[in-house]
């Protein structure tokens, strides 16, 4: 007879909670994952797949799934600051394989550069910038609009005449920046 | 009323849930990498705590001992917590996204945080009325709050500092939660109990 009522009792107990639960599933439903796409919106939507995957919503999804947060590299650091606030994990430097420019020339982002004389007018690149960031009509000379580059790479393989190279963007009033990891700093407890 | 007050401040630096009784160890050392998971984890464990001794009292109060079922005290306070801590991820998730996260797996096992549990059977044990319960409950949470904010702002420290090698990581964490602990032994006799 007393087991039959504890069982009773938890039962009662178990169904009262299984119902609230129940109801606050209900009431507090989330739609989705919307995290997938707030990611998306802020990578920088180049589709330009140097990060491995075929465009930024793929990668958006594998972020959401733990994938490194330092691969796009038009978005550079502040995408990965951005991400990194949202998900809430740490600043990764960007990835090395995925950085622009080298080392011994100051990390200044790059952009591509069109040699003009050497131009055929192919309108190759043109179909291949993600950002319609290339000028230029059939058998007429091509030039970047550098405001516009992400400096993503994906115009320099489709040349034919390999007259597309990425140089490193001119240092400006408007953009030079403290470099402040050239000065050592020592930590001083 | 000041009865009330001292058992507040007797719970929350005295009788230390995390440094004094040790328990709840486990969030203590996983959460405490960051600041922001820190706090995150302590608003959700404050209200666990407080609802699940709440709703324990009531449990144990109307319905096992008119029943004379008080064996089944732990197994109905599993129970209660488990539902209070669903409840709370729900509620986490649906209002903020980044919060649910930031605390990942830790959400879902502050069901098997010792802390909470260890409140509701403190409470059944200390024969306490439903008022004390509510401010046991809460004042143990705002302890181990105190402490894991307390003990991440220190890690964050200690993640720039030049540690010898032996003590890199998770030993010169468990030296520094020591050390509170020691710190924290100084409290007692601050509030009788």
């Amino acid at each position: 007879m007393n087991i039959l009522i504890a069982i009773l009792v938890l039962g009662a107990i178990s169904a009262l909670f299984g119902a609230l639960l129940g109801y606050a599933s209900i009431r507090f439903h989330v739609e989705g994952e919307p995290i997938v796409e707030q990611l998306d919106a802020l990578l920088p939507q180049t589709q330009c797949g140097q990060c491995g995957y075929p465009g930024c919503k793929p990668y958006a999804e594998a972020v959401a799934n733990g994938e490194a947060i330092n691969k796009c590299a038009p978005g550079g650091e502040d995408t990965i600051k951005k991400i990194a606030d949202l998900l809430g994990v740490d600043v990764q430097p960007i990835d090395e394989i995925h950085e622009q420019g080298d080392s011994s020339q100051s990390n200044r982002p790059k952009v591509a550069f069109i040699i003009e004389e050497d131009c055929i007018g192919c309108t190759k690149c043109i179909q291949a910038c993600p950002v319609d960031a290339i000028l230029g009509a059939a058998k007429q000379m091509h030039t970047i609009l550098i405001d516009e580059c992400t400096g993503c790479d994906l115009c320099v393989a489709p040349c034919p005449v390999d007259c597309i190279e990425m140089r490193p963007t001119p240092e400006t009033i408007q953009n030079w920046q403290w470099d402040l990891n050239k000065i050592a700093v020592k930590q001083v407890d | 009323m000041t009865d009330y007050a001292l058992l507040l401040i007797g719970t929350v630096l005295v009788n230390n849930f995390v440094l004094v009784q040790f328990l709840g160890l486990c969030p203590f050392m996983g959460v405490s990498s960051r600041t922001e998971t820190a706090i995150g984890m302590s608003f959700a464990t404050t209200f666990v705590m407080t609802l699940a001794s709440l709703l324990s009292y009531l449990v144990t109060t109307y319905l096992l001992v008119p029943l004379n079922l008080e064996y089944l005290t732990t197994m109905s306070f599993i129970l209660v917590i488990a539902v209070v801590v669903q409840f709370t991820e729900m509620v986490v998730h649906k209002t903020s996204n980044s919060l649910y996260r930031l605390l990942g797996i830790f959400l879902p096992l502050i069901t098997t945080n010792c802390a909470v549990l260890g409140v509701a059977l403190l409470n059944l044990r200390l024969q306490h009325n439903f008022f004390e319960s509510i401010i046991y409950g809460f004042g143990a949470a705002v302890g181990f709050s105190l402490v894991l904010i307390m003990f991440s702002a220190m890690r964050e420290k200690l993640a720039n500092a030049d540690v010898p090698t032996p003590f890199k990581g998770a030993a010169i964490a468990m030296i520094t939660a020591g050390l509170m602990s020691l710190a924290f032994m100084g409290f007692s006799g601050l509030v009788k109990i």
